[in-house]
């Protein structure tokens, strides 16, 4: 993924699982990051249902998370653009409804000259209107689903799967493909029985995923 | 007494300067001198009527080295061992004496008193302070009712005082602590009268001289005055002679005054009257630019600026940030100002402006150490913690930090964003949990310890495919009485649709105190 870009991460429908999936797909992200800057990761979301210790499973530990919670979507907007231009943290996260397209060109200006990557994740607006149709200024748009596990041997939820649809990236073509969902880490990985059958989307994946 | 000077002829008439205490200028500057004594930790919220003795350590042995008037009525006394008044009262309320707190107190007493009623105040250690009263009292409406207002003041703040006001310090805090009234003001030239019959202790002696006075006979203070001095500096030693003499005002005894530093604060007036942005910010750097240069002579850093803007027509406009630590980095202080700029009206002009540093802490050096040898760093949020509640508040910005409970709900609280918190227990947690758990109905499990089979949440029926649990977790009973049978066994589902949930049934499934077995949705993982 370009660091210093701004990408667009949705749930696919309009349900809450998807919408965590698509939460902990980004979590996941930003811990890499933050694991390799050691620098603070700022998630501003107007919401507060977040829970942080789910988050640290991820390997998003409540050190390296700054929370900011303001008012609306355009203090959300002022803030994080203030962030990325100040430069400190290595991610920052938010979780928006309503963006115009002259404020995503905005961000991704100013993520391109901090060299900053910002991951907004996408709420709905309507319950059947994907955010995704709006036109943006992101450099990749993903489109996250959780999907059912592999079954385990004994009685239990195995690793959780996500479909993890690039629906747009500049300079490249969408794919779509289902990823076991976040470690302790943050990487995902591919599950072991398509490991074998898609060569090809597996190097894609991972070089857009890591 | 104005009629009698007018009947005298006029060459006969005293004075001005003779008649005393009419002309306070010409006063001896250590002469009016007042003594408060706030009664040692009888503070706020604190009954007088239970009986209550505070404990220190002298020496090696614990003793009583305070006491409520209750406990007082009770024989409870000074010096007492602990053990003994414990011993006689067995719910005497027994508190550890924490001098250090009570010195801060003082301090703080003694700078409200700076602040507030005379320029020169000090601690008289271990509970008192000095004020010097001269050319002062005029403005508190004369010294008796100064008085009654400073006994009024110490009894809102909850404390009993006693105030005397003498000529010496000696004088008053003798009286202070060994008068028979709560106030005495002890009129001037009256000293010696006034000091007379109080004990030879109060005249602030060393413990060995109180025991050599005692074997020579000497009971109060005017047993001491018609002996010759020399016989009585080598009975009871220099040092109490020198207390005799400042106390009765033959030898000067200076207050030393506490000290009330000023704010840093810069200030521009400018020829013209501005009212433009960018004016406006460049007044701020001008201004920053003096102050950090201020604030470097005293090694110092702002954590909270003031900006107060004079207009025109005489309004003032006030904008104010603060820092999450200290800082006095110009370019940073600027850029938060900057984002007050909006809330600056100016009106038809603004004309003088003023930077003030209300709050400030030491900042040194750094070490740097780390740095220098590239290890790695942290990096210091505090800058951008400061951009961003500039903009929309301190409270917005935090930290979540582990709770030490097990109820899910309290595991975390917000901090402030530059602490660094720990980390949580391992079990698995959802990435989503809701404020309220909503109710799950039609539910198909086994009891006790199976997960759900089938639930209806938000009008949609969820088929089980898989589930992991159940985690028991138990009320915490030290918080409320109904939490404490109260169970929860919490399970980790996913339904056919590859959505994982976190359900929690309410009551362990075979005793019905623990719950009522209803089920909840807590959360939701990815």
């Amino acid at each position: 993924m370009r660091a210093g870009a701004l990408h667009e991460v949705s749930a696919a429908s309009c349900a809450l699982v998807d919408d965590a999936a698509a939460t902990l797909f980004i979590a996941g992200i930003a811990a890499r990051e933050a694991l390799a800057t050691g620098a603070p990761v700022l998630w501003a979301s107007c919401r507060n249902d977040l829970y942080a210790p789910g988050v640290a499973q991820a390997g998003l530990p409540a050190a390296s998370v700054i929370h900011v919670q303001p008012r609306d979507d355009k203090a959300l907007l002022a803030v994080i653009e203030d962030a990325v231009r100040d430069g400190t943290p290595c991610v920052v996260i938010a979780e928006v409804r309503r963006i115009s397209m002259v404020a995503g060109r905005r961000l991704q200006l100013a993520s391109a000259e901090a060299d900053l990557p910002i991951l907004l994740l996408r709420q709905r607006r309507q319950r059947e209107r994907d955010p995704l149709e709006e036109p943006s200024a992101a450099w990749t748009r993903w489109r996250i689903a959780s999907a059912p596990s592999l079954p385990v041997e004994a009685a239990g939820v195995g690793r959780p799967q996500w479909q993890v649809e690039l629906a747009r990236q500049r300079g490249g073509e969408p794919f779509s493909l289902i990823l076991e969902g976040c470690d302790e880490t943050g990487r995902l990985a591919v599950p072991a029985a398509s490991a074998d059958r898609a060569v090809a989307a597996v190097g894609t994946a991972r070089q857009a995923a890591a | 007494m104005q009629q009698q000077i007018d009947a005298l002829p006029r060459h006969a008439q005293p004075a001005m300067r003779e008649l005393g205490r009419r002309s306070e200028a010409a006063d001896h500057p250590f002469k009016r001198i007042a003594t408060i004594v706030p009664a040692q930790r009888y503070r706020t919220g604190v009954s007088h009527q239970e009986p209550m003795a505070v404990v220190g350590k002298v020496g090696r042995r614990e003793q009583v080295v305070a006491v409520s008037p209750a406990a007082l009525m009770l024989g409870i006394h000074i010096g007492m061992a602990a053990t003994h008044a414990r011993a006689l009262v067995s719910d005497l309320d027994l508190r550890p004496a924490e001098p250090e707190a009570d010195a801060q107190l003082l301090d703080r007493l003694a700078l409200l008193a700076v602040r507030r009623w005379s320029p020169i105040a000090a601690v008289a250690p271990p509970d008192g302070l000095w004020l010097d009263l001269t050319g002062c009292a005029h403005l508190h409406g004369g010294e008796g009712r100064f008085c009654q207002r400073l006994l009024r003041f110490c009894r809102r703040a909850g404390f009993t005082a006693r105030v005397a006001i003498a000529d010496t310090p000696g004088v008053a805090h003798a009286l202070a602590r060994f008068g028979p009234d709560d106030l005495t003001i002890v009129t001037s030239g009256d000293t010696v009268r006034a000091l007379a019959p109080l004990p030879v202790a109060a005249l602030r002696l060393e413990q060995a001289t109180l025991i050599a006075a005692r074997r020579f006979g000497f009971e109060t203070v005017a047993d001491l005055l018609p002996v010759a001095r020399g016989p009585l500096a080598r009975r009871l030693g220099l040092p109490a002679i020198h207390r005799l003499d400042q106390a009765l005002g033959a030898v000067a005894e200076p207050i030393t005054p506490h000290s009330d530093p000023a704010m840093p604060m810069v200030e521009r007036r400018l020829l013209e009257p501005i009212g433009t942005a960018e004016a406006i910010g460049q007044v701020m750097a001008d201004l920053l630019d003096d102050l950090v240069l201020v604030l470097q002579a005293r090694g110092l850093g702002a954590r909270a600026l003031r900006l107060v803007a004079l207009r025109v027509d005489g309004g003032e406009q006030m904008v104010a940030i603060g820092t999450s630590r200290p800082s006095r980095d110009a370019a940073h202080l600027l850029r938060l100002l900057k984002l007050r700029i909006e809330r600056i009206d100016p009106g038809l002009g603004l004309e003088q402006f003023r930077l003030v540093a209300p709050h400030t802490e030491p900042l040194g050096a750094v070490d740097l150490g780390q740095v220098l040898a590239g290890e790695a760093l942290m990096r210091d949020p505090a800058r951008l913690v400061d951009v961003v509640a500039g903009r929309i508040g301190e409270e917005a910005v935090y930290r979540i930090a582990p709770v030490a409970s097990h109820v899910p709900e309290r595991a975390v609280r917000r901090v402030s964003p530059i602490a660094v918190p720990g980390g949580w227990p391992k079990w698995q947690r959802p990435v989503r949990l809701f404020a309220k758990p909503e109710p799950l109905w039609s539910v198909m499990a086994l009891l006790p310890d199976q997960p759900p089979r089938r639930f209806e949440w938000r009008g949609r029926t969820h088929k089980v495919v898989a589930g992991d649990g159940p985690e028991r977790i138990h009320g915490e009973w030290w918080r409320r009485d109904q939490e404490v049978w109260a169970v929860r066994d919490y399970f980790r589902i996913e339904d056919a649709d590859g959505g994982r949930y976190w359900v929690f049934r309410r009551g362990d499934g075979v005793d019905n105190a623990t719950g009522d077995l209803s089920w909840w949705i807590h959360g939701i993982f990815a």
